[in-house]
């Protein structure tokens, strides 16, 4: 738990700022051109995109489950909630991971 | 007078709002809120392969909604924490890992230095793929 944690941390610190600024603010204010279909259509579908972004994705959320399970649990002290709380946490980061493996491999 | 057993009881009771008490503590509450952030855009990065994968129609009307303001004001304030969180992350490295090189402990800020050199070439990779 504690090696995927810090796997998480580690890849949304490296991957998502970059990701964000495109694809949050460079494109949608006009500072970069958005890419062209065919073309991010293409690098989607490269396996190794496919791989790297459920990685990524599947990670991401499952650190930020675990963050937010111990910041609920300490900042509004439901510490007896545990059970409770683990189990949305993990259990959104689970659903969030099959819905990128489904959008990633299937739908795509 | 309390009783030995009423005293190894005892809780202290603390305030619901105690984060908010200090500095310090907020500072670690706006960090650890930081993760809502990182998983909110997750999941418009996935937002973003669905309309890929819905066509070029999707797709536009994908970098439609992204363009609306409020969208884009949300994204700033989740850069903002996305940002946070990866600083802090960053910075964390070379207390989490020590590096040795021939027995030799590679200095902490070294390899804080690889860690934003790390970063700084995924970057410019994605950066490069996404825009080409």
């Amino acid at each position: 738990m504690w090696l995927l944690f810090s796997a998480g941390g580690v890849v949304a610190a490296l991957v998502l700022p970059v990701l964000l600024v495109l694809f949050g603010v460079a494109i949608p204010l006009g500072w970069v051109k958005a890419p062209d279909y065919p073309q991010l259509l293409a690098t989607l579908r490269n396996p190794l995109t496919r791989l790297a972004l459920l990685g990524v994705c599947a990670l991401a959320l499952v650190h930020a489950a675990h963050r937010l399970r111990f910041t609920v649990e300490h900042a509004l002290r439901l510490r007896r909630q545990d059970p409770i709380i683990a189990t949305v946490c993990y259990g959104g980061a689970i659903a969030g991971a099959a819905a990128a493996a489904y959008l990633l491999f299937v739908a795509l | 007078m309390i009783s030995p057993l009423e005293a190894r009881y005892y809780r202290r009771p603390i305030p619901l709002l105690w984060w908010a008490r200090r500095r310090s503590y907020l500072t670690f509450m706006v960090r650890e809120l930081s993760s809502v952030f990182v998983a909110l855009f997750v999941v418009e990065l996935l937002l973003l392969v669905r309309a890929v994968g819905g066509g070029p129609a999707a797709y536009e009307r994908f970098l439609g909604t992204m363009a609306e303001p409020a969208m884009i004001v949300l994204n700033v304030v989740a850069l903002a924490f996305v940002l946070l969180h990866a600083v802090t992350f960053a910075n964390l490295t070379p207390r989490a890992m020590v590096v040795r090189v021939r027995r030799y402990r590679v200095p902490p800020r070294v390899v804080l230095a690889g860690v934003y050199f790390g970063w700084l070439v995924v970057t410019l990779f994605l950066a490069w793929l996404v825009v080409g």
